[in-house]
């Protein structure tokens, strides 16, 4: 297992499938990309627009996966990098405006992160990890 | 007295090096500034400055000396930033008056025996209050009003005493009739002149300010003297028979006939004193001797008067400061304005308030029924001269600057109460920038323009710092603001007083249109009251929990549910709200159970170590009166939870915005002071007002009895026992900006202080700004205590029947979250770490040992240190 910082963002791939998330939003799985593969990681029934969850990731990694209020969902890195606590998942999660970019405001010291490239909103020189996602 | 020079302390002569000496006499208001205009310059870098004080307290606010009565302490009068005098290594000599002076030897010799060598000597000795020589004069229950001590003495002897009389109708006497009548008494008022404030007023003023002060119920005599204080056989007085032979019981008489200037040390050594006293001084305020300056109201200045105002005295300071670095500045005279508030009327005078130039003309309304009487003072040129404003002085702030020139409006409209054919009022942008606004600190309009256009201020706090404007009596500061907001947006500068990014409402315009419109949903709010460019979003970190916790505070009135964790309502509540547990460093979480007024069993506490134990929770004390067990795992929250509940513990909301405890001593049940039970209205107002969300956390106290040992004046609502019931303070602050509590209502019964409270906290919930403490709320909103007083105990906006019934609602509607949150398996589901792991703890959240406890193990987060984004308020 490993508990140091993920440094390196991910790749800026599309991140949400909002179309698929709400043709099929209570059956659908959620599903993060690793390595190459698709895993999936919990059920959309199981999240709460406007909330995260944690999940624990096969190499002992942690994502933090949250859902909007119109079905698009998305993963980064549950670790705070400015405490080091695993609570992004904990943040609110906010988007201004239907077209706006979604983002998570972590609930220790409150800075804000994208949910789709990881970068961090008010630092530039900050980011977590962020995960491809896919609902099927 | 030959001083003596082996008494003296650090001192020693003959030193090459030695720095210069000044030696301040008086620690009075006018003493005090004079000391802040040194360091200002720098002085007190350059000079050793010693200062002797004849009163056992540090200098402190005279003018406001009577709002002692309505519960200042004389903490809040202090004068002077806390540690100034330490920080400038300024010596203070407390309770040691300056005994004389030998200006041969350029010494000062204290009564405690110390001698100081001076290179400059500085008297700001004050003024006495004038005691006329009348026989019993000295008799036990005689007073004079000028000193903390004064007050403190008065205030003891009331308790036994029936009523009070007042020798002296002038300013000082009002205030001290007020204070007799607020302590309980019958209270007379004698004044020798035909008038009540005869050197401020003219007869119609005098008129009309004796209706209004008969009408609270002080009896008023004017046009008689005091003849004799009436002494009973213990040597107290009895009564006072009055010039025309009339006699009035009294058991307590307060001398506030007018002071005299302090100059006898001056004429013990030989400085030049006027005929009716004062210390000769010259435009530089300096005595006949140029080593001796004399300042504030013992001084008589090259006008040949004497001041007994502040801001005269004030100027007297910074001329001397000035005079003493070399240089130049002069005092030539002074304005006398006035304007004050006394028993609750306005008062105020200003220029030529008796119309004595040639020519002038008088303008005057006047209206007995409301008790409003004012005059204008015209020159033959049309210039405004001078006036006097009684029951209704709004206009002083703006008439007192037009005064010597020819006022943009006809005279008479500038009288008339508005609506009643007066125009629109007169604006500051009216007035030349060379008016001076703030007649206390002698700042001209120029200066606060250009504190916003040139320093960049934003707003009327920051302005009051750069310029130091209406940091005095504080009447001007509604001017002072309407001129900061003008220049604000004439500099294009909005001041969007939105509440965040997704709307464009403040927070209590949202809490009117949840309640009028019963909305229940955050979604809705937004989409159809948030900024259009934000309408269909989802929101963001700011206005989710505010209209989370503004629909939580009305959800019995408008039919939503009140549990913060179903639906939609669960995705507006921070982290902690969302947990009902407050979020730590490391991902943990601390529970705190509800201890009502700290009351606690053996049994329970039994429990919560029992709890802790098998938890390994670290424990600790909290400054509420309960205990909080930090390091539970989210898995962890119901497990301990369900111990809590089980052994009848209920949530203390540490978590929430809400109210956190109530604090209490042991009062009359125990302590041998106590006079009321505090323990039980600590615990009865904790249960009535648990679970109430609010725009920030609330907290309270009860105290038994004056000594205030639950601290209740820095909570948001304190309770003290009196022998009669209950006072209630409001607006009290521990934390970053301390406050202490302001005194909203005395002497209460139970039934009435409930009734307050419920009052009070509804209507701060209403109105406050998100994140907003009841202090800074008090602050900011206009007309502050007084208006806040308006609304809750005399109803003034016919509200008050609602604030009961939203607060009768959710009193209604508590129920124990925790109890709610264990009693459903749907609500339980989120207390995991990992969604896809149930049962799996965060292997993050680890532990070391500390001191026979544990602590969070840092090491594992290794996170880089980085810095904290502004964000106002916190979890805490």
């Amino acid at each position: 297992m490993t508990l140091a910082v993920e440094t390196t963002p991910a790749p800026p791939e599309p991140a949400a499938a909002p179309q698929a998330a709400r043709d099929g939003l209570c059956t659908a799985r959620v599903e993060i990309r690793l390595d190459g593969g698709w895993h999936p990681v919990c059920d959309v029934a199981q999240l709460t627009p406007g909330r995260g969850v944690a999940v624990l990731l096969p190499d002992g990694r942690q994502a933090a996966v949250f859902l909007d209020r119109t079905g698009g969902v998305y993963a980064i890195g549950n670790q705070d990098p400015f405490t080091g606590a695993w609570v992004l998942s904990r943040g609110l999660l906010g988007r201004v405006g239907a077209a706006g970019r979604p983002f998570v405001a972590s609930p220790l010291l409150k800075q804000r992160f994208d949910l789709t490239t990881g970068s961090c909103l008010d630092d530039d020189t900050v980011s977590v990890p962020a995960y491809s996602v896919r609902t099927r | 007295m030959a001083p003596d020079e082996t008494t003296a302390t650090a001192h020693t002569d003959g030193t090459p090096q030695a720095r210069p000496t000044i030696v301040l006499v008086g620690h009075g208001m006018v003493g005090q500034r004079f000391l802040e205009a040194l360091a200002e310059r720098g002085v007190t870098g350059r000079a050793r400055v010693v200062v002797l004080c004849e009163e056992p307290r540090a200098a402190y606010d005279r003018v406001q000396l009577t709002s002692y009565f309505s519960g200042r302490t004389p903490d809040d009068l202090a004068l002077g930033e806390p540690g100034f005098t330490a920080r400038h290594g300024i010596e203070l000599h407390l309770g040691d008056p300056a005994e004389s002076v030998d200006r041969g030897a350029r010494t000062v010799t204290s009564r405690a025996g110390l001698t100081f060598r001076y290179d400059t000597l500085v008297l700001a000795t004050g003024s006495y209050p004038f005691v006329p020589p009348v026989h019993g004069k000295d008799a036990e229950g005689c007073f004079v009003y000028r000193t903390i001590e004064d007050l403190l003495a008065i205030e003891d002897y009331a308790k036994t005493a029936k009523t009070g009389a007042v020798v002296g109708g002038g300013l000082l006497g009002l205030e001290a009739a007020g204070a007799l009548k607020g302590l309980g008494l019958t209270t007379h008022v004698v004044e020798f002149a035909p008038r009540l404030m005869p050197v401020q007023v003219d007869e119609g003023g005098g008129a009309a300010l004796r209706r209004t002060v008969e009408d609270m119920g002080v009896e008023v005599h004017t046009g008689v003297g005091t003849q004799e204080i009436e002494v009973g056989d213990t040597g107290a007085v009895a009564g006072m028979t009055l010039s025309d032979g009339t006699s009035l019981a009294a058991d307590l008489v307060v001398f506030s006939a007018g002071v005299r200037p302090r100059d006898q040390l001056a004429r013990d050594c030989g400085l030049d004193v006027g005929e009716r006293g004062g210390i000769a001084v010259d435009e530089r305020c300096r005595t006949s001797d140029p080593a001796v300056f004399a300042i504030g109201e013992c001084a008589l200045a090259a006008d040949g008067r004497v001041y007994g105002l502040v801001a005269p005295g004030y100027e007297m300071a910074e001329t001397a400061a000035d005079a003493i670095c070399g240089e130049e500045a002069s005092f030539t005279g002074a304005d006398t304005s006035t304007k004050l508030k006394l028993l609750g009327v306005d008062v105020a005078s200003f220029g030529d308030a008796h119309g004595t130039a040639d020519g002038c003309l008088d303008v005057v309304y006047s209206d007995s029924r409301s008790g409003v009487y004012k005059k204008l003072v015209v020159g033959s040129d049309g210039a405004l001269l001078g006036g006097v404003l009684v029951g209704d002085a709004d206009a002083y702030g703006m008439l007192r600057p037009l005064t010597g020139s020819v006022p943009p409006l006809a005279p008479e409209q500038l009288v008339l109460p508005a609506g009643v054919g007066a125009p629109a009022a007169l604006g500051p942008s009216a007035l030349p920038d060379e008016a001076v606004i703030c007649s206390c600190h002698n700042v001209t309009k120029g200066t606060i323009r250009g504190a916003v256009t040139e320093h960049h201020c934003t707003g009327v706090p920051e302005v009051k710092k750069c310029t130091t404007a209406g940091t005095g009596c504080g009447s001007c500061v509604k001017v002072l603001t309407q001129l900061v907001n003008d220049e604000l947006e004439a500099g294009g500068v909005v001041v969007d007083k939105g509440l965040c990014g997704c709307f464009a409402h403040t927070r209590a315009e949202l809490y009117e249109i949840v309640r009028v419109r019963r909305l229940t949903s955050y979604a809705q709010v937004l989409d159809e009251h948030g900024r259009e460019e934000a309408r269909g979003g989802d929101g963001c970190e700011i206005c989710k929990p505010a209209i989370g916790s503004v629909i939580a505070s009305l959800a019995p009135s408008i039919g939503a549910d009140g549990y913060v964790l179903d639906g939609e309502q669960a995705a507006l509540q921070d982290t902690n709200d969302h947990f009902l547990a407050n979020l730590q460093r490391n991902g943990s979480y601390s529970v705190v159970p509800r201890v009502p007024g700290g009351e606690i069993t053996p049994e329970k506490l039994i429990v919560i170590g029992e709890v802790a134990r098998d938890f390994g929770l670290y424990t600790k004390i909290t400054g509420g009166q309960r205990i909080d067990l930090f390091g539970a795992g989210v898995d962890q929250l119901p497990q301990i939870w369900a111990r809590l509940v089980e052994a009848g513990f209920e949530s203390g909301h540490a978590y929430g915005k809400a109210l956190r405890t109530v604090k209490s001593c042991v009062g009359q049940t125990w302590c041998r002071y106590g006079v009321q039970d505090s323990v039980r209205m600590a615990i009865d107002l904790e249960l009535r007002y648990r679970g109430l969300r609010s725009p920030h956390k609330l907290k309270s106290a009860v105290s038994g009895c004056a000594r205030e040992c639950a601290e209740a004046r820095g909570k948001d609502f304190g309770v003290i026992a009196t022998s009669n019931g209950w006072n209630l303070y409001v607006g009290g602050n521990g934390g970053a900006t301390p406050r202490h509590a302001d005194l909203l209502a005395q002497d209460l019964d139970d039934e009435q202080l409930i009734r307050l409270i419920d009052r009070f906290l509804m209507f701060y919930i209403r109105t406050a700004d998100r994140l907003e403490r009841t202090s800074t709320w008090l602050e900011r909103i206009e007309g502050g205590l007084d208006h806040v007083r308006d609304v809750v105990v005399e109803d003034s906006l016919g509200i008050c029947d609602e604030l009961e019934r939203l607060m009768a609602d959710h009193v209604a509607g508590y129920r124990d979250e925790w109890a709610a949150t264990l009693e459903d398996p749907d609500r339980l589901r989120r207390f995991v770490s990992f969604v896809n792991a149930p049962g799996t703890p965060d292997p993050s959240v680890r532990f070391v040992p500390e001191r026979d406890q544990v602590k969070p193990d840092l090491d594992v987060l290794a996170g880089p240190v980085l810095p904290i984004r502004t964000l106002e308020g916190s979890n805490a």
